[in-house]
Order: C-alpha cells, then sequence, then structure tokens
C-alpha cells in the first residue's frame, strides 16, 4: 500500500501541496497509519487549531497523538508565557529532546509557517538533527526510528529553501489534482540507491483512510536520466498522414460544399415550381424614400 | 446583502456556519462589492463586527450600506459594530503622545515588524461582554483591505502573523467569522502579494475570486465569480468543490448566472 512505502524509509517525509490542492488530509492519513501501527505520533501543529486538527479520529488514535499547540500564541503576544516561551524554534528542539521508548513519528503542521518564521539553515539543521536522532551518542537506545513528516506549501516559498528541504526529505511527495481525485508525485531516495519516480492517484475518504484509484500510473524510472525508448508518435493514429495516388487523385476530384460553381448559381437563381405563384405587391407610404437604382446592382447575377 | 450570493453559498443570516476564516480576492477588479455583501449579512445576523476599513470613509461604507438595507450609524450607535477607519486615525497617530497604543502604530515606525496592536484593537472590540444590554451572536471581523498593508510598508510575515493570531481568537476561541479582502496582483508580479494571497488560501475555509473578464470591460457582464471550498472534504464529499459563476453589479443587487449565460446574450 501507498502509504505504507511511504512510511518505510523513515526520515524526513517532505509533502508539498498547493491551495487547489491541499495535503493536510494526506498528513492525517500518515499520522493515523503511524499510530495504528502503534507509534507515538508528535503534532507540532502551527496552521489549525488542537480540535480541527484531531476532527476524524476516534478515540483510540487520539490518544497515541501529542498536539503541541503552536496555534494558539505562537509569538507570545497574550504575554501568559505558559505555551512556548522560546518560541517555535524551543518547541521544535524541545521535539528533538524528547525521549520516549520506540519508534516515534514528528508531524509538523506545516513547515511552511517555520520556514517564513525561522532562517532556513536554522530550520534544515533542527530537522536533520530530528531525523537523524538515532545518531546521537547521548541518546541510550541503540537503534530508535524518528519519522518526521512536514507539510510544505509550496507556493510561499523560493526555489532555494524548497530545495534545501528536498535534499533532506527521503521522501518528497507532491500533490496535485482536485480534492475528490488527487494525484501524488512521489520521489523516493533510498540509501546507497538511485532515486526512484512513482505517480499514484488517489482519493481520501473522510476516515482518513486511502482509496487508491485503478488508473494509477506506476512506473519506476531512474530519475537523472531522461527516457531511454523514445514512443513513436506516428504508431496508433486515428488517420493517415499520406495518401496514395489514387486517393489523392479522388480528393481532388471532389468539390467541397463551399465552392462556388456556375451550376449552383443556375440552380438557385432558377426558381422552383413552387417559388413561382408567389408575388409581392407593394404600396408606396406617402414618406416613403423610394430608390430607383437596382439594390443588387453590385452583385453578380 | 445579494440574496443571491447567499444562494450560491448556500447560507442565510440565520444559519451561517461559525469558526471559518472567509479570503475575498479580486484580479483585474474591484471586488468590494463582496465587503459590502459581508458588511451588510454579518449585521443584518446580528453579529457584533469589527469593521477594520482601510480603503474608504466610513460614509462611504454608510452609503452602500443604506442602499443594501443596513445603517451603520445605527449599528456604531448600538455597539454592535466597531469601526477603525483608517483614513481619518492614520492621522492621529501623528498626533498623540507616543506611549498611548494606537492600532495603527506601525505607520509611526520606520520597520514595522508587529501588527500587534492592530490585533490587540480587534480582541478588545470582539471581547465578549457580560452587560446584558444587548446579546450579540457570535463576533465577526471584517478587513478591508490587506493588501493595503503592504504597501505601507508591512512585512507579508507580519500580516499573515495577524492574521493567524485574528483566526485563533476570533474563529477558534470566540467561535466567529473572518472576512478578508487581498487583491490579486496577475500582472504586477508582486512577490510580497503573491505570498500574502498564497499563505491566506492556506489558511482559509471559503475563498471567493472576483476577476475581470479576460476580454475586457463590458456593459453586461462585469466580471466572473469563483468560489472554492476548502477543508471541506468530510461534510461535502460528492459536492463540486469550485464552482464558477458571472456577475453583473446593478445598483442594489449583484445577478449571477452561468458562464455565458447573461439574459443580455441569450
Amino acid at each position: 500500500k501507498m502509504l505504507d512505502s511511504l512510511l518505510a524509509l523513515g526520515g524526513l517525509v517532505l509533502l508539498r501541496d498547493s491551495v487547489e490542492c491541499e495535503g493536510r488530509s494526506l498528513l492525517k492519513a500518515l499520522i493515523k497509519k503511524s499510530a495504528l501501527c502503534g507509534e507515538q505520533v508528535h503534532i507540532l501543529g502551527c496552521e489549525v487549531s488542537e480540535e480541527e486538527f484531531r476532527e476524524g479520529y476516534d478515540s483510540d488514535i487520539n490518544s497515541r497523538l501529542v498536539y503541541h499547540n503552536l496555534f494558539r500564541d505562537p509569538l507570545n503576544w497574550s504575554k501568559n508565557g505558559k505555551a512556548f516561551p522560546e518560541g517555535p524554534l524551543g518547541a521544535l528542539r524541545a521535539l528533538c529532546r524528547r525521549t520516549d521508548p520506540g519508534p516515534v513519528t514528528v508531524a509538523l503542521d506545516s513547515l511552511s509557517w517555520l520556514l517564513l518564521h525561522l532562517p532556513c539553515t536554522i530550520l534544515c539543521q533542527t530537522l536533520h538533527a530530528l531525523s537523524h536522532r538515532s545518531s546521537c551518542p547521548d541518546s541510550s537506545s541503540s537503534m530508535e526510528r524518528v519519522r518526521v513528516l512536514g507539510l510544505l506549501h509550496e507556493e510561499l516559498h523560493g526555489p532555494g529553501p524548497v530545495g534545501a528541504l528536498s535534499s533532506l526529505a527521503q521522501v518528497e511527495v507532491t500533490l496535485s489534482g482536485m480534492l475528490s481525485q488527487t494525484s501524488a508525485n512521489i520521489l523516493y531516495r533510498r540509501p546507497r540507491q538511485r532515486p526512484t519516480h512513482q505517480t499514484q492517484c488517489f482519493s481520501i475518504l473522510p476516515d482518513f483512510s486511502l482509496n487508491l484509484q485503478g488508473m494509477s500510473t506506476l512506473e519506476s524510472q531512474p530519475h537523472p536520466d531522461p527516457p531511454t525508448t523514445q514512443a513513436d508518435p506516428t504508431a496508433h493514429l486515428t488517420f493517415n498522414l499520406r495518401l496514395s495516388e489514387k486517393e489523392k487523385e479522388a480528393k481532388d476530384s471532389l468539390t467541397l460544399p463551399f465552392q462556388f460553381s456556375s451550376e449552383k448559381q443556375q440552380a438557385l437563381l432558377c426558381s422552383g415550381p413552387g417559388q413561382a405563384t408567389s408575388c409581392i405587391f407593394y404600396e408606396p407610404d406617402a414618406y416613403d424614400d423610394l430608390d430607383h437604382e437596382d439594390p443588387d446592382d453590385d452583385l453578380d447575377i | 446583502m445579494f440574496p443571491e450570493l447567499n444562494n450560491l453559498l448556500n447560507t442565510t443570516p440565520d444559519r451561517a456556519e461559525q469558526g471559518k476564516l472567509t479570503l475575498l480576492c479580486d484580479a483585474k477588479t474591484d471586488g468590494s462589492f463582496l465587503v459590502h455583501h459581508f458588511l451588510s449579512f454579518y449585521l443584518k445576523a446580528n453579529c457584533k463586527v469589527c469593521f477594520v476599513a482601510l480603503i474608504q470613509s466610513f460614509s462611504h461604507y454608510n452609503i452602500v450600506g443604506q442602499k443594501l438595507g443596513v445603517s451603520l450609524t445605527t449599528a456604531r450607535e448600538r455597539g454592535q459594530l466597531v469601526f477603525l477607519e483608517g483614513l481619518k486615525s492614520s492621522v492621529d497617530v501623528f498626533f498623540r503622545a507616543q506611549e498611548e497604543p494606537h492600532p495603527l502604530q506601525f505607520l509611526r515606525e520606520a520597520n514595522a515588524e508587529t501588527l500587534q496592536p492592530l490585533y490587540e484593537f480587534v480582541r478588545e472590540a470582539l471581547k465578549p461582554v457580560d452587560s446584558g444590554e444587548a446579546a450579540w451572536r457570535y463576533p465577526v471581523l471584517l478587513v478591508d483591505d490587506l493588501s493595503v498593508l503592504l504597501s505601507l510598508g508591512v512585512g507579508v510575515v507580519a500580516v499573515l502573523d495577524f492574521v493567524h493570531y485574528c483566526r485563533a481568537t476570533v474563529c477558534w476561541e470566540l467561535k466567529g467569522n473572518m472576512v478578508a479582502l487581498v487583491h490579486d496582483s496577475v500582472d504586477t508580479e508582486d512577490e510580497e502579494n503573491d505570498v500574502l494571497l498564497n499563505g491566506l488560501s492556506h489558511q482559509s475555509h471559503l475563498i471567493l475570486r472576483a476577476e475581470g473578464l479576460a476580454t475586457g470591460f463590458c456593459r453586461d457582464v462585469h466580471g466572473q465569480l469563483t468560489i472554492l471550498w476548502r477543508r471541506a472534504l468530510r461534510t461535502t464529499a460528492q459536492r463540486e468543490q469550485i464552482l464558477t459563476y458571472q456577475y453583473k453589479i446593478q445598483d442594489k443587487n449583484v445577478s449571477f448566472f452561468a458562464r455565458g449565460m447573461s439574459p443580455a446574450v441569450l
């Protein structure tokens, strides 16, 4: 299944969405999948309220979600200072330090918000530290998988920051299409392997499970190389590209409907039997402006 | 309030959804008729309205409001409407003691970092009051418009933060609604404005986009309105997400029709 393969690699999974095609439902689908695997899911929520984010999950999944609410007061304007005194960066670093047993998934909703408020380099470093926590010497557990799911609104950033984040990502999903029928372009970067591309069509059901569409095109091709076998564009045409001599002759002898010939002119001018009986009676009005010139003078009849 | 627009949005003043951010956006045309619609809509719905009007004077909105059947003067006297008249109070910023906070304080600062004073003003205005003199329904914040803040030198992140805080307070905490207008600079390639528009689009639940016709001015069709519902996955699974209509603005009303189906054409 698509969700499994997205989550299998670990590291940073980057979800790139756009205004027409929002990616939060896919993020929630991925979170649900992780939670069903029995993982603890930490969510750094900057864009929607906790209620809105938890909406649609059942209580079993909700109990596995830890929502770090950066939505309510991210910049500490209300000055009660209880949420995150060090701001967004502090919240992110706190996630880094967290030492829970077992595999952990961290969802960032959204990276765009963080990227607008933090310098790109610092964000990338923190994300790197977050997703490579297992290699930290001070962490006691030997092999700990940390998966980071990041939602990125692509239009908000220039190519530089987006490129920096995508080079950090193990899996990159670019969403396009409409809500009912979304297509995802997935790029996998497995260690010591060539990156692979895959395109998948799907729709997300209200319970945040995925419905893969039948017409999903699954192609796996090496990314840096251009496609080697060029498809012949003239293979399955519904028309002929060339004409044989006989066909050409038949074509030339054909009179097209818009061509005006003398026979046609005669056929139009000579009145049929039905028309000959009609005749117009006209009594001139006192103020009539009678023109004695033939109005059809300039026509060739 | 334009009844035809209410029909398209499937809403009435009595049963409007709460907790929503509606983004109004205009490209190559004037979308202010949408602002007037929502202003009269929420005043008729008996909501407490805070109107941050940075574009026109109070009397302008009042005259249009009267055509649509609401009196802003009365609403302001009754305490239903809190009107921040940007044109007038921008002058006040310069003639008052610097210590006093002013909602438009950013005008006085060389590099305005934050719109926090403006947010504090909105929060104060819409703060629920216990005195039972007049019980308004949910609070509503209207902004006309956000693009002008960029022109006044505020950074795009500061504007997005302002909207974020208003959303957190008005839409989430007070279960009210927020409506804001942003211009779309299609041709001018104003990057900051594009970021603002896209950032807000990602935050909003409903986007109304008024566009001038690509073929230019027309007497009988004034433009095209695109309605885009976002985050409506659960409630309207089967419904169309995008609707497009053409409209004609009349003296007291706006008529909507399907594309190419203007009465003047048929």
